[in-house]
């Protein structure tokens, strides 16, 4: 009896009318970026619109998260110590799978839109995304640490923009030593501190032209591309050494 | 001017680079050592990741020591025989240092392991170059004009397979150049360098060759050492960066030639003095790196 009230109430909060009152609708600048000779970082345009099929609801404000996560990759982390005087590494630990670059954008503080249980569920802010069953394990806080250093994890809040409770917008900088992959972006829509409606796209970054080929050469024609590359410096200093007789007539 | 490097994977300045190639290509030409020891350090401090710093400071120590030996070629201060005999016996040598940087890699101490190199073997030419070179200067002073310096008769020189040097004006066994040779090709695939800050003291005081055809002789001996390096890396850990190698050679073989004209007009005290001092810096600054307790304990690694 119990489980038929629970599936019944269940149903109606997945009704559209219901669960889903406000749709967040959203673009990129652009979905691909190319990694050429003078790529120095890149700038995201994200923006949307929030699509309503009812009024406005009144009461507990609306608030946008934009999260970006890099490709991910297994990392090699390694703890130094001191060993008859001096300090060497003394203890290598592998992580898993984790974001090479990660930042979230908020319109507010997160602390005022985002209890820790929606966070949890949803992985939101680092510490919730970031290997969240290694909490507290030194080597996996000290990742977070270095790549907040290195500005690859980064918190933005209030840096979204929303105006008249339906348009959002914002931009996302993409460091200059940047990896080449999947891009993942993800945009909550929040009320009162929960995720009313999500919405995700991948940003691909690539390398191209003159990048991709030396590139490809290196990895899939080792022996020319170092052929190659002796050529080049044999060719340079053959080639100063010329020009400086010259000069110096 | 930014430039993002196709394999080393980051965004630098261009000019920053064409500077660092251009400071060690002065150096290269000055005293005839490749400059690995301070370009690769160099670049770890713009940001390039190490194991690519190594690869592709070998290959600009290509460039340099092509263009400086072709300016030693012209005034004949190269012994090529001597080269060849050195050279023969640093390819071996390089081979056996990369089996050992292979096994040391496996075991996760490389890092330790080329630290140390560079503390124990700088420090130890950095002083006896540096107490060697004040002596001979005061005795220059001391004795304006004085007797010429007897040549000391070295156990070296009773060993079997005796060759003739001509240009260095030695008559010695050729055992001794090989096992020099093995030692710096060994000694530099270790430590990701040429190895001309071991050849140049190794050739003045164990081989006793005079210093100006030292030099040459060391840049050309480079060359194929550096080559062989540049080949390897490249076949097996794709960690050459042609880019960045081109604007470090644009402007280290620059700086080879002028360091190779001031290097003529300085008396060989005075090359082997600041030769000596700056040897001893490099060793200072990476010993203390050990001894100091570092800021973050952790690091990020392949």
């Amino acid at each position: 009896m119990m489980t038929r009230v629970f599936a019944l109430l269940f149903a109606l909060l997945m009704l559209p009318g219901a669960g889903r009152a406000e749709e967040v609708v959203a673009a990129l600048s652009q979905s691909r970026i190319s990694i050429t000779a003078n790529f120095d970082g890149s700038e995201i345009l994200i923006f949307g619109a929030v699509k309503r099929n009812q009024p406005t609801p009144e009461g507990e404000p609306l608030d946008v998260i934009i999260t970006v996560a890099g490709p991910e990759k297994v990392e090699t982390i390694r703890r130094k110590d001191r060993r008859f005087g001096i300090w060497i590494n003394v203890e290598a630990q592998v992580i898993g799978h984790t974001p090479t670059f990660y930042t979230v954008t908020s319109t507010r503080e997160l602390a005022d839109i985002l209890p820790p249980l929606t966070d949890s569920l949803w992985k939101i802010t680092a510490d919730k995304r970031i290997l969240p069953g290694m909490r507290g394990l030194p080597a996996r806080e000290a990742l977070i640490r270095l790549r907040k250093a290195d500005d690859l994890y980064r918190t933005r809040e209030g840096v979204v923009t929303l105006s008249e409770d339906t348009l959002f917008q914002t931009s996302i900088t993409l460091p200059s030593n940047i990896v080449e992959g999947g891009y993942t972006t993800r945009i909550f829509l929040l009320r009162g501190g929960e995720v009313i409606d999500s919405y995700g796209t991948t940003i691909n970054v690539q390398k191209v032209g003159i990048e991709r080929w030396l590139y490809n050469l290196a990895y899939q024609h080792a022996l020319i591309y170092g052929v190659m590359a002796l050529a080049i410096a044999g060719l340079f200093g053959w080639g100063a050494s010329e020009a400086f007789r010259i000069l110096r007539r | 001017m930014q430039i993002f490097l196709p394999i080393a994977e980051v965004s630098v300045n261009a000019f920053t680079l064409l500077g660092i190639g251009g400071i060690v290509g002065v150096l290269s030409g000055m005293f005839g050592v490749g400059g690995g020891f301070l370009i690769t350090p160099l670049l770890f401090f713009v940001g390039i990741p190490p194991a690519v710093a190594v690869a592709t400071s070998a290959n600009q120590i290509v460039a340099s020591s092509v263009s400086g030996v072709l300016a030693h070629f012209k005034r004949k201060t190269v012994d090529l025989k001597m080269g060849l005999v050195l050279l023969g016996g640093g390819l071996v040598g390089s081979a056996i240092g990369i089996q050992i940087f292979n096994m040391l890699k496996a075991m996760g101490q490389v890092d330790l392991l080329v630290t140390l190199c560079y503390v124990v073997f700088l420090g130890i030419i950095g002083f006896l170059m540096l107490i060697e070179s004040i002596r001979a200067i005061k005795r220059a002073k001391g004795r304006p004009g004085g007797r010429p310096e007897r040549k000391k008769h070295l156990w070296v020189h009773n060993l079997p397979l005796k060759m003739k040097f001509r240009a260095s004006g030695l008559y010695i066994s050729a055992i001794p150049p090989i096992a020099v040779g093995m030692m710096v090709g060994m000694l530099g695939a270790v430590m990701g360098v040429g190895g001309g800050f071991i050849m140049v003291p190794a050739m003045i005081y164990l081989l006793g060759m005079p210093t100006k055809v030292v030099i040459g002789t060391s840049l050309f001996q480079i060359i194929f050492t550096a080559g062989f390096t540049t080949l390897l890396h490249a076949y097996t850990n794709h960690t050459v960066d042609v880019l960045l190698a081109f604007l470090l050679l644009v402007g280290g073989v620059i700086g080879a030639q002028i360091g190779t004209q001031i290097g003529l007009k300085m008396k060989a005290e005075q090359l082997r003095i600041w030769l000596a001092l700056l040897v001893l810096a490099v060793c200072l600054k990476l010993g203390f790196d050990l001894l100091l307790p570092p800021k973050e304990l952790y690091s990020l690694g392949a």
